[in-house]
């Protein structure tokens, strides 16, 4: 029972993390139809972002307070994050809308190993041991030696990511630009014919999930302790999955698929085994795609000519 | 009166396109300090055990030049409003050459492909001083099959397969296992035998690679066939993931991330390769030398190679091929005039996972050692830069890119002056995959079906269309 809770508050970090990665992934497929490939490297671009401003705040500006640190690391990663994606749509997505079936999927591979690579290049291949930040814990229940921990970090990972939910979905549903985004969702052509500016649109989309995915990876970093320009694919991945097991092209399925993917992965590595944690991450992926294509909460996707 | 206008208008407009030139790349380059800003400026490197910061803001000053001057001579140059667009209308310059040399080609590279291990002896002056080129030789070729290999799924029949190197793990592991009899034994706890797995030949264990890596194709590919094109890719990505985490987290059977050592080496039909009474060279009467197996590992792997190609440009005028293109071009047409996708798909994943496992073992044998670091994503990645590089469904094109890219690499590293250029810690090898990720983006956006040489439909009804596939969407004009 204390293993249970224990994973289950585990699980439900982990979770949250790739709830936010996945939102990005689910709002591009939704909007153009693409599986952003580097979107998963964007996450780890933002966690090499976010270690930077975090060293230079605290050994060069001297800031003391780790909270205030934090937040400005949150914000810093957040815009530079969000220009990487911008950058990216606009060099090697937009000049492909139109072109054949596999080429925004290649392009998106390539930039994929280009992220990876270029931060391999320039911060070095080793691992980036983070100072420890928050190391705090609250201990929940003590039943003889098991202690069922709930840390400090782990309730500033979910509050956040529950607060940033709230006012992406207040964004989405309740703005003009989320209007114009669901707009561009249903149909590109009909939007941009009622005056909707479509390129303006999908930047923005961009935008918007590389801010959720530099969310995660400022926690990722801070929750983990390290950096690593390899540690890109794996998250993406899952969070990829997490999309797919929600239901691509669907938000709230996003959020759903993430924490179902970090519970399943949390409680296999405890119950199973770790080695196999990746296995089965993957595994679902592809039974959900074979057997469920449309996920749990989205649509069913009709081919058209 | 128009005329006079038009005529003069370009003179006045010189100053606001100056400004203008200026402004959209003073903006370029204020964009590319913000992307190089943090990862560039700054470097985090472990002092002591603890992180710190250490700066280059002179790598980010010329990089940031760089964006800003390129962007500044593009907009006064290629983007002006002034310049005024060629338009041409015949072939152009490279597509005469390509009609003039191109049947010229193919023969000659032939012709050299064949002969290299000579004019390398010939050309360094000894067997063993030229063992360098020919292993570089040995490694291009490598290269050259697989992308023909992955050519077949992803150039002719327009699937993308990411996790093209669980054929080439399962073709390695196959010859690794069958050749050294412990593990495969146990694993069949004497069954037909305790004779019968010891140390297969490595002729019989090269069409088993090549059958078990089929059929591993088809037992992956018939689930997910179904599904559309990108969902295809994340899901075989996802399989070349967990065949590579089952290798190694698979001890007792495949010896986990230590790998497979001491695989038996290549031999001459049965000729071992040594100094003995009854090896290669005592038996031919020439003084031995251990470049004889490299050299002929050489042939072996460029008749693998030639073997891949044979077979696909006769498998691409047979039913089967013609399908495949058809598929590339226009997956619902084809259903609706009555092929059957899921077989067509199956087809062309199964001989691509082929010659995969082919590769593969050659791999093992040339290595002598297999282990899950071999065949990881990156790859797969490679294997698929130099098919769209190549351009998709092109043989000629994916042989050029494979021996530019992976030949290229090797002698950028010999190069003294780049040392001299970027400092002495200078690995050319780190920037290829830098390379590839951003030659797939460059290509995609700018010559989509290929750089080197572009494939069109083998067969087509009544005449060639005048619009090209670059300019047009799948399955239109």
């Amino acid at each position: 029972m204390e293993v249970f809770i224990q994973q289950l508050i585990n699980g439900l970090t982990l979770g949250s993390i790739y709830g936010l990665i996945a939102i990005g992934y689910t709002m591009v497929f939704g909007i153009i139809g693409m599986v952003n490939f580097a979107h998963g490297d964007v996450f780890m671009v933002s966690t090499f972002v976010a270690l930077i401003c975090f060293l230079l705040l605290t050994t060069v500006l001297g800031i003391t307070s780790i909270f205030l640190a934090l937040a400005i690391v949150l914000v810093v990663a957040m815009f530079f994050t969000s220009l990487t994606n911008w950058a990216i749509e606009r060099v090697a997505y937009r000049p492909l809308r139109g072109s054949f079936r596999l080429a925004p999927m290649i392009s998106a591979i390539g930039m994929s190993i280009f992220l990876a690579n270029f931060v391999q290049v320039s911060q070095g291949p080793r691992n980036k041991p983070v100072p420890p930040m928050v190391t705090d814990v609250i201990v929940l229940m003590d039943s003889g030696g098991y202690q069922v921990t709930l840390a400090w970090k782990q309730v500033i990972i979910m509050v956040v990511t529950a607060a940033l939910l709230m006012g992406f979905w207040y964004l989405v549903q309740k703005t003009s630009l989320g209007r114009a985004q669901r707009a561009c969702e249903q149909d590109r052509k009909m939007a941009a014919l009622l005056g909707i500016n479509v390129d303006h649109t999908i930047s923005l989309t961009f935008v918007i999930g590389a801010a959720l995915a530099a969310v995660a990876g400022v926690m990722y970093m801070m929750y983990y302790g390290v950096a690593h320009f390899a540690d890109g694919f794996v998250p993406g991945v899952k969070a990829f999955t997490a999309a797919v097991l929600g239901g691509i092209g669907s938000l709230p399925g996003a959020v759903l698929g993430g924490l179902l993917i970090g519970l399943i992965e949390t409680f296999w590595s405890a119950y199973f085994s770790i080695e196999y944690k990746d296995v089965a991450a993957f595994s679902i992926l592809a039974i959900t795609l074979i057997f469920m294509p449309q996920g749990l909460l989205g649509r069913p996707e009709v081919e058209k000519v | 009166m128009a005329v006079q206008l038009a005529d003069t208008a370009p003179a006045r407009a010189h100053t606001p396109l100056m400004a203008h030139a200026f402004k959209d790349a003073f903006l370029a380059g204020l964009v590319a300090l913000g992307l190089f800003g943090p990862l560039i400026g700054f470097e985090t490197i472990v002092i002591d055990g603890a992180l710190g910061l250490t700066y280059r803001p002179m790598t980010l000053a010329v990089m940031v030049g760089i964006i800003f001057v390129g962007r500044l001579i593009l907009n006064l140059t290629v983007w002006s409003p002034n310049r005024r667009p060629r338009i041409s209308t015949g072939p152009t310059v490279f597509d005469r050459m390509g009609t003039t040399v191109g049947p010229a080609v193919k023969p000659a590279l032939l012709g050299l492909a064949i002969f290299f291990p000579l004019l390398a002896v010939l050309g360094l002056g000894g067997l063993s001083e030229s063992r360098y080129l020919i292993d570089l030789g040995i490694l291009i070729l490598t290269y050259v099959m697989l992308g023909w290999g992955l050519n077949i799924v992803v150039g002719l029949a327009g699937l993308l397969d990411l996790g093209y190197v669980a054929f080439y793990a399962v073709g390695a592991y196959t010859y690794a296992l069958l050749a050294t009899s412990a593990p495969i034994n146990d694993f069949f706890a004497g069954l037909l035998g305790e004779t019968f797995w010891a140390n297969w030949a490595f002729w019989i264990c090269l069409p088993m690679a090549g059958l078990f890596a089929g059929v591993w194709g088809m037992i992956l590919g018939f689930p997910v066939l179904r599904l559309r094109g990108d969902y295809l890719a994340i899901v075989t990505l996802a399989f070349g993931e967990i065949i590579r985490l089952v290798l190694i987290n698979w001890v007792d059977f495949t010896g986990g991330g230590a790998g497979i050592a001491s695989i038996p080496r290549a031999t001459f039909f049965g000729i071992p390769f040594n100094a003995s009474e009854d090896g290669f060279a005592a038996l031919f009467g020439i003084p031995f030398d251990p470049m004889h197996r490299i050299i002929f590992l050489y042939f072996v792997i460029l008749a693998l190679a030639m073997l891949t190609a044979f077979v696909t440009v006769r498998l691409r005028k047979l039913p089967v091929g013609r399908a495949w293109e058809a598929l590339r071009e226009d997956e619902i047409a084809c259903r609706s005039l009555g092929i059957n996708t899921t077989n067509v798909k199956l087809s062309a994943f199964a001989t691509g996972a082929m010659f995969g496992g082919f590769a593969g073992c050659f791999f093992a044998v040339r290595a002598g050692f297999v282990s899950p670091e071999s065949f990881t994503f990156d790859i797969s990645a490679m294997i698929l830069a130099i098919v769209v590089l190549g351009g998709m469904g092109s043989q000629i094109g994916v042989a050029v890119a494979a021996a530019v890219m992976m030949g290229g690499m090797e002698m950028l590293r010999n190069l003294g002056f780049l040392t001299q250029v970027f400092g002495n810690d200078f690995d050319p090898s780190l920037y290829r995959m830098l390379l590839f990720g951003f030659a797939m983006v460059a290509i995609m956006v700018w010559k989509p079906r290929g750089l080197v040489s572009t494939r069109d439909p083998t067969i087509f009804l009544k005449e060639r269309k005048a619009v090209s596939g670059d300019h047009v969407k799948e399955g239109h004009g």
